[in-house]
């Protein structure tokens, strides 16, 4: 039941343009970004032979690539989680749902998977960019998994976010104007604080991402992106189920 | 095995402090249709969403076919099929695809669902639209999609709240031959403020009148209840009017 509505809002994205030109667009932007990695690359390389132990081809460009794929995750998501309850909401297609035998945590799960099949896409493209550079050297696949494991838990975090913002209101823009805030918002919030043990710091996404981008698989930030999207799972199934009383 | 599809007893629904439905029971049988009247703002809509499971009751109990809809939602719910007040349409699927959707979200087994959709879209007159999205269609036929919607897993019970709005003589002529056919095998309910529909479509009435049952019976009944209305227009200005001076 749940790959049932995962499969059906998956079909819906790609039944109208929107997730046509995103794919489209970011392909082009990230293309563009790894073609000025690879001419840095290439400008640095002399220098870097002469180094005792040199940074290798995937620190120089795979990482980079995933960090800006991150920041690209964190603007796209909110375009499209903003549809998945408020837009059922307000075209009143909700009672589809409601009135099927399926439970609400059948439907938010379903909802969720369905983005991140679409996020997946999105994430096996980065990648599958980063292994065109095994044409003319060797990657480091340890930290590529690092990053791709990390970009996963970061998008599912986003995913679920976004989701429960787009389950408090009727008002799809509204969503997605909640969502980005509440994105950037998690993504600085360590700005001002000096201290690097302080809450602060432990509330930040980006604080977590960057060690699975350095290739660091710490159990504390998978936790940490594993907590934050059943913590927001639940509090949309409830908030869902709140909806009938 | 009985043939009671629908039993409700003290069905109660407050918004806030304000009641829209208060203490309604009432029993539907296999193969009857039930019709929902009341002015606007009667509770019709309410009821029968809970009937649908799509609203919880604040208070009472509703069974289908013998299973506590509130305490086994999943098994009480394969049973029905519900058309709300607005058609739950994703205007963006094309009619095949949304069938098939509505088709696995009722569970019905994948082997039988290219059979379900065209025995359902033979009755409800699309068969030529299954390729055309929904978006494109006329109103009438968007209805039509909403009813194939609520019968395409062939529930015992189909909830139709205001099935006919905002159709054609035509259409409204051809759903309610639909309605009585489905009368036939599955228990309908449907509520509507269109008398005509009522006298026309359903062998027991129900009215509603701000959020209580006035009235529940068959026509014959509605008679015997009433002998000095000549018609079921006057009985139901008589008993809603009468709760008003009240």
């Amino acid at each position: 039941m749940i790959f049932t509505i995962a499969a059906k809002e998956l079909k819906t994205l790609f039944a109208s343009p929107l997730a046509w030109i995103i794919l489209a667009v970011l392909q082009c932007l990230l293309a563009w970004f790894f073609l000025g990695q690879v001419d840095a690359f290439l400008a640095v390389q002399p220098q870097l032979a002469a180094l005792a132990n040199p940074p290798g081809v995937t620190e120089l460009i795979v990482t980079p690539l995933f960090g800006i794929a991150a920041m690209i995750l964190l603007m796209v998501v909110p375009p499209l989680s903003m549809r998945l309850i408020a837009e059922e909401r307000r075209n009143q297609t909700m009672a589809l749902l409601l009135s099927a035998p399926v439970s609400i945590t059948e439907i938010i799960l379903g909802k969720f998977l369905g983005l991140m099949a679409f996020l997946a896409l999105f994430i096996g493209l980065t990648t599958l960019m980063s292994f065109s550079l095994y044409g003319g050297a060797t990657l480091d696949l340890g930290l590529l998994a690092g990053n791709i494991l990390g970009l996963v838990l970061l998008a599912a975090s986003f995913a679920a976010l976004g989701l429960y913002i787009s389950s408090l209101t009727a008002h799809p823009i509204v969503a997605a104007i909640g969502t980005l805030g509440a994105f950037l918002g998690l993504w600085v919030v360590d700005i001002s604080a000096r201290d690097p043990d302080s809450l602060l710091h432990y509330l930040s996404l980006l604080k977590h991402f960057e060690s699975f981008n350095r290739g660091v698989i710490a159990t504390a930030d998978a936790a940490y992106f594993t907590l934050f999207t059943v913590l927001f799972l639940v509090l949309a199934v409830r908030r869902l189920d709140r909806d009938r009383l | 095995m009985t043939n009671i599809t629908v039993s409700t007893s003290d069905l109660s629904r407050s918004y806030g402090t304000r009641t829209a439905v208060h203490d309604i029971g009432f029993e539907l049988r296999q193969g009857e249709v039930l019709g929902l009247l009341g002015p606007n703002g009667a509770g019709k809509t309410t009821t029968l969403q809970m009937l649908a499971g799509c609203l919880a009751p604040s208070a009472g109990r509703i069974e289908i076919c013998g299973i506590d809809l509130l305490e086994r939602p999943r098994e009480a719910k394969a049973l029905l099929g519900f058309l709300p007040e607005t058609p739950p349409l994703y205007r963006d699927l094309t009619v095949d695809e949304y069938l098939r959707f509505a088709a696995r979200l009722h569970h019905v087994p994948k082997a039988g669902i290219p059979a379900a959709l065209e025995r359902t879209k033979r009755r409800c007159g699309l068969a030529d639209t299954g390729k055309r999205l929904i978006g494109s269609l006329s109103k009438g036929f968007q209805q039509r999609v909403g009813i194939a919607q609520a019968i395409v897993h062939n529930p015992r019970v189909v909830i139709l709240d205001e099935p006919t709005v905002g159709l054609d003589p035509i259409q409204i002529r051809e759903i309610r031959t639909l309605i009585r056919e489905l009368g036939g095998k599955h228990s309908v309910i449907l509520s509507t403020h269109i008398l005509t529909e009522v006298e026309s479509v359903c062998d027991r009435i129900q009215i509603m009148d701000r959020g209580q049952l006035v009235f529940g019976g068959d026509f014959a009944q509605l008679k015997q209840a009433h002998p000095e209305q000549a018609g079921l227009e006057e009985v139901f200005i008589h008993l809603t009017q009468q709760e008003e001076q009240a």
